[in-house]
């Protein structure tokens, strides 16, 4: 468990040292997530299409270790984007991967960049 | 310290202990109450819920701890037998005294029973007490395994209506005798028991007037009843409602003065002949009148309170009789002097035989006094019309207004609203409650909203019959300050569900993003996503497919999300039918994709541990096989659970298995605010356990009796009574309006039973909506399900034969491979994820 957990620490766009590129933006639905692999990781990435933003961050949920969070259901609160895993429902943030229920465990998030219909994540190793 | 003994613990005794303790010198006096009965006192208004309660316990007006707490010391099963007027000391019937210095006599009333020959017999019963209703019901049933049916009352007065109603409400043919010419002889008049007669017996009751019943025969029990007239009736079951006999034997034993036809004479300070003997209640003979209503047994109770503690207050010189009820599904109710007629009065009389409506009101020549009036079939002017009445307010210019409605007007009540009061109305007559003293909760800060107004006041606490107008008062006294209530279902929405159902209605808003864009604000939470999902869906029963990122996750990939982030499969077994062909397909397809497989509660069978990309592959097999989605996954309609019925079943008096299958067809997919559950049974044994679903069908003699509101889970609640023996067409109908009022109206993942709690009026109410169609949109709600049964489609079915939909069931996007972090461990001879 130890293990799989420290697999993924955020990422911020500063600290990127490899963008991969992980499908067109058509592959993606919106407004909802869906899940990439890259190497042993699965990463979580959301289109949310009336902002035209995109967030990225582990498909791990921390609360009971289940690769599940790209299938929660996204929205905001109090203008934060965030996702609620669909297992219990908490909710962290997309910005910063805190958790808005305020418990302990949060999540890491990753930076995504759209260029010419691609969608990249950035990670730092 | 003065010893104070109350003999009987039922309403109006209760009262007294309670208006006692709130007294500021209650610390004076040690109090010790008697009461014959085994529980300690419980809401006698309201004992015909007992059938439908899950506990005699939820009728106590308090419980045992209340008397503790309130240092009162009480002793149930316990008869006074005698009192010592001199000694000052009473006995009970196991001989111990006790020594008092004030005796409360409350010691009730029971039912009259005449004097028939055969009253003895068993099955002729009383309808007073729990026990009295617990015989009724346990002889009920067993008449009905025998297959017998016929149940009367005797007595068509306002307490033998409603004990009508229950015996047929436990499943009885019920028929009504009654001597006077007409029913309730003490509220209605003619033209009102016409009406009201015509009503219930369109409800399946038979009324008989004016028969004198002879004698009772029967060899085992009561078999038939015999009249002056040389008629009869061929009965199984009797319950006598003739009147009531003040239980006045203990002051007759103990030599304190009775009236000549019972009761224990008092005088307007509740003195009976012995001046530290009160009495109280329904055994008090005040004015030379027995009132067998809890109001003026509660003004007893606190004149007698206060004379006690050397306060000044004495019973009001006039007694109000004035009664709103509910009997058999209609209004009635009756206030002031009901019959007056004399040349300083007028009676204005409305009369609507279609709708099954009669008013009267009765007023001064001069047209400003209210002096009285009967309202039948619709008494929803009642609480107004008591108002004017009690309070002697001045009457509007047309006084027929006040029944007929202001005509070519804006509809407008003719009354104003109930905050033009005076702040000296009585609102609440059982607990004297006026308008300032409910206003003043409010303003004073003491109390937010309705229910603590409730608690401080005790305003509508009793009957309930003054509840709408403290609803009014409250939220208009809220409103004054500024404090209106709003129920929003998340940051997003400002609106209640009811609401938003409404809007998207109305503007036939296209879509989330519209709605949000039109009436909402923000981008949208997993809280009002599923909401407004499931409002398209019960308006335009489009499925899942259709609008896909506002479903709930389970929604979104059509199946139940397992602990360990795989899904389980449940296909449809309409009714729990299933034949051996399609049992096989579905252990084959658990074979070949290593499904958990299991039987669940609900007569179907549950594949489990199937992997997002598996999905549409086992889903195509089955749909293939003939099977459709279970819509296991959705806050839709699960199952309507069947016993095997009168196809098989020895005892089965209708077809279970063809209803219910019937009805699963016909609201399958149908998307709804929480999951529905269904249940048919073939008899009353009721193996199918229909009473325990959303809604639930039930055979009995001549037709399907019709439950609602029931459900299993957390919190339990047995479905109730809505309409009876009906054929099924007329129960899909009543199906169909019930279902779509709740959908309409219910809070967001709020089940049919704790809606119907919140909805004012409760099952009567219901009733009202969908038995009379009182809102006059029967026809609307049953033309909405037709168009939505119409529009269903399998959800898998579109799933799967749509490439684009299929890309959903993807585990990850940039490659096609499977999710390899699954871990199962195995389990008998099949397996389970990895316990966390
Ligand atoms: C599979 C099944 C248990 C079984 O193995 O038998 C089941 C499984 C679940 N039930 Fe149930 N219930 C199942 C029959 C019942 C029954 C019995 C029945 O229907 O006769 C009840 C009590 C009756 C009732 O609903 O009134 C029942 C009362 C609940 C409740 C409590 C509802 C309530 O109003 O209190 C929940 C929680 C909820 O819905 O909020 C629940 C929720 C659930 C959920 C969906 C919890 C969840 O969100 O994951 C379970 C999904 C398990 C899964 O992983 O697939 N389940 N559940 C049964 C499926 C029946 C079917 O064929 O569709
Ligand atoms: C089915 C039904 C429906 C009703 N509906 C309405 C309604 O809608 N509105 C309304 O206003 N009223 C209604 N009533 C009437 C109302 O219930 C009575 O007015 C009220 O209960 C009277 O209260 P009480 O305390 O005087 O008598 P009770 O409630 O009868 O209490 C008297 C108690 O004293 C006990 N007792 C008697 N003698 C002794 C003794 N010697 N020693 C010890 N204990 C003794 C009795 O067992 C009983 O428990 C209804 C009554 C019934 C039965
Ligand atoms: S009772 Fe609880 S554990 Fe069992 S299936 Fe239902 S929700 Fe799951
Ligand atoms: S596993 Fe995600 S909230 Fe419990």
């Amino acid at each position: 468990m130890e293990e799989i957990v420290s697999l993924y620490q955020t990422v911020n766009s500063e600290e990127v040292i490899s963008w991969v590129r992980v499908g067109a933006v058509n592959d993606f639905p919106e407004n909802a997530g869906a899940c990439i692999r890259h190497n042993s990781r699965q990463i979580a990435v959301y289109h949310f299409a009336r902002t035209d933003k995109w967030y990225a961050c582990q498909n791990l949920c921390p609360h009971k270790m289940e690769m599940v969070i790209s299938r929660g259901m996204i929205g905001d609160s109090q203008g934060i984007p965030k996702v609620a895993c669909p297992i219990h429902k908490k909710t962290f943030s997309l910005e910063d991967g805190t958790n808005l229920n305020g418990e302990e465990y949060s999540i890491a998030t990753y930076p995504v960049k759209i260029e010419a219909g691609n969608v990249y994540i950035g990670f730092g190793d | 310290m003065k010893k104070i003994i109350v003999v009987g613990n039922g309403m109006v005794g209760f009262k007294f202990c309670e208006k006692l303790v709130n007294h500021p010198n209650r610390d004076q006096f040690e109090v010790l109450v008697f009461g014959e009965e085994l529980r300690p006192a419980y809401d006698r208004v309201h004992l015909s819920e007992y059938f439908s309660l899950e506990s005699a316990d939820q009728l106590l007006l308090a419980p045992l701890n209340w008397y503790q707490e309130n240092k009162i010391l009480l002793q149930t099963s316990e008869l006074i037998s005698f009192i010592d007027t001199e000694a000052k000391k009473v006995f009970t019937h196991k001989n111990e005294s006790y020594e008092y210095d004030y005796l409360i006599l409350a010691t009730g009333s029971s039912p009259f029973v005449p004097a028939l020959k055969g009253v003895d017999k068993p099955g002729v019963f009383i309808y007073r007490t729990i026990e009295d209703l617990e015989a009724i019901q346990n002889y009920a049933s067993k008449l009905k395994e025998k297959g017998r049916f016929n149940a009367a009352i005797l007595g068509g007065g306002l307490l033998g209506l409603e004990a009508a109603n229950a015996t047929k409400e436990l499943g009885m043919n019920t028929q009504v005798i009654e001597f006077a010419p007409r029913l309730m002889p003490r509220q209605l008049d003619q033209s009102g028991s016409d009406l009201l007669q015509s009503k219930i017996e369109s409800l399946g009751l038979k009324i008989h007037l004016g028969k004198n019943s002879k004698e009772i025969l029967g060899e085992d029990g009561i078999e038939q009843i015999e009249f002056t007239d040389g008629t009869s009736l061929q009965i199984d079951m009797l319950v006598i409602s003739a009147g009531i006999r003040p239980r006045d034997e203990l002051a007759v034993k103990s030599g304190i003065r009775t009236g000549e036809r019972g009761g224990v004479i008092v005088n307007n300070k509740m003195e009976t002949s012995d001046p530290s003997i009160y009495a109280i209640g329904e055994v008090a003979l005040y004015n030379q009148n027995i009132y067998g209503l809890v109001a003026p047994g509660y003004e007893m109770a606190a004149v007698a309170v206060d004379q006690i503690m050397g306060g000044e207050k004495l019973m009001s010189p006039s007694i109000d009789m004035s009664t709103q009820l509910k009997l058999v599904g209609t209004e009635v109710a009756s206030f002031g002097d009901p019959f007056i007629e004399t040349e300083e009065t007028t009676a204005i009389r409305y009369e609507n035989k279609q709708r099954g409506i009669y008013k009267r009101i009765n007023i001064s020549k001069d047209g400003s006094k209210l002096l009285g009036g009967i309202l039948v079939g619709d008494a929803s002017d009642y609480n107004s019309l008591f108002q004017l009445y009690i309070n002697g307010l001045k009457l509007p210019e047309n006084a027929e207004d006040l029944i007929l409605g202001q005509r070519g007007g804006e509809g407008k009540s003719s009354f104003g609203s109930a905050m033009d009061l005076p702040d000296t109305a009585q609102i609440c007559s059982c607990e004297s409650v006026n308008k300032g003293t409910i206003c003043g909760a409010i303003q004073s800060g003491a109390c937010s909203d309705l229910k603590e107004v409730i608690k401080q006041t005790k305003a509508s606490s009793c009957c309930g019959g003054c509840k709408p107008m403290v609803v009014d008062l409250v939220n208009e006294t809220l409103k004054s300050l500024g404090r209106t209530v709003k129920e929003s279902i998340c940051e997003h929405f400002d609106f209640s569900r009811q609401e938003l159902f409404d809007l998207v209605k109305l503007n036939n808003t296209s879509g989330y993003d519209e709605a949000l864009d039109t009436f909402g604000k923000g981008h949208g939470c997993e809280i009002c996503k599923p909401v407004m999902a499931s409002i398209f869906a019960s308006i335009f029963m489009e499925t899942a497919n259709k609008q896909v990122a506002i479903q709930d996750s389970n929604d979104r990939f059509l199946a139940n999300i397992q602990r360990n982030g795989t899904y389980s499969v449940v296909p449809r077994v309409a009714g729990g039918e299933i034949t051996p062909e399609k049992l096989v397909v579905l252990g084959q397809v658990a074979k070949k994709y290593d499904l958990y497989t299991k039987i669940t509660g609900g007569q179907r069978i549950d594949l489990f541990g199937a992997q997002l990309n598996e999905l549409p592959l086992i889903w195509k097999e089955l749909i293939d096989a003939g099977f459709e989605s279970g819509h296991a996954y959705g806050k839709s309609l699960r199952t309507v659970k069947s016993c095997v019925g009168s196809t098989w079943c020895r005892f089965g008096m209708h077809d279970s298995v063809s209803f219910a299958i019937r009805i699963e067809e016909r609201y399958k997919g149908l998307r709804s605010p929480h999951k529905l559950k269904g249940g048919v049974s073939g008899c009353i044994r009721e193996c199918a356990e229909a009473r325990g679903k959303d809604f639930g069908v039930i055979a009995v003699e001549g037709g399907w009796n019709l439950y609602v509101c029931g459900n299993g889970g957390a919190t339990p609640k047995h479905a109730i009574l809505l309409a009876s023996q009906l054929d099924d067409d007329t129960c899909i109908k009543f199906l169909d309006r019930f279902l779509i009022y709740y959908i309409r109206t219910a809070a967001p993942l709020m089940r049919t039973a704790p809606w119907l709690e919140k909805l004012d009026g409760g099952i009567e109410y219901l009733k009202k909506v969908v038995v009379e169609d009182c809102l006059g949109m029967a026809e609307e709600f049953e033309k909405e399900m037709d168009g939505l049964v119409e529009k269903y489609a399998c959800e898998w079915k579109e799933a799967i034969e749509d490439p684009e939909m299929m890309k959903r069931f993807r585990p990850f996007v940039n490659t096609e491979e499977s999710d390899d972090q699954l871990v199962f461990v195995p389990l008998r001879e099949q397996k389970m994820p990895k316990p966390w």
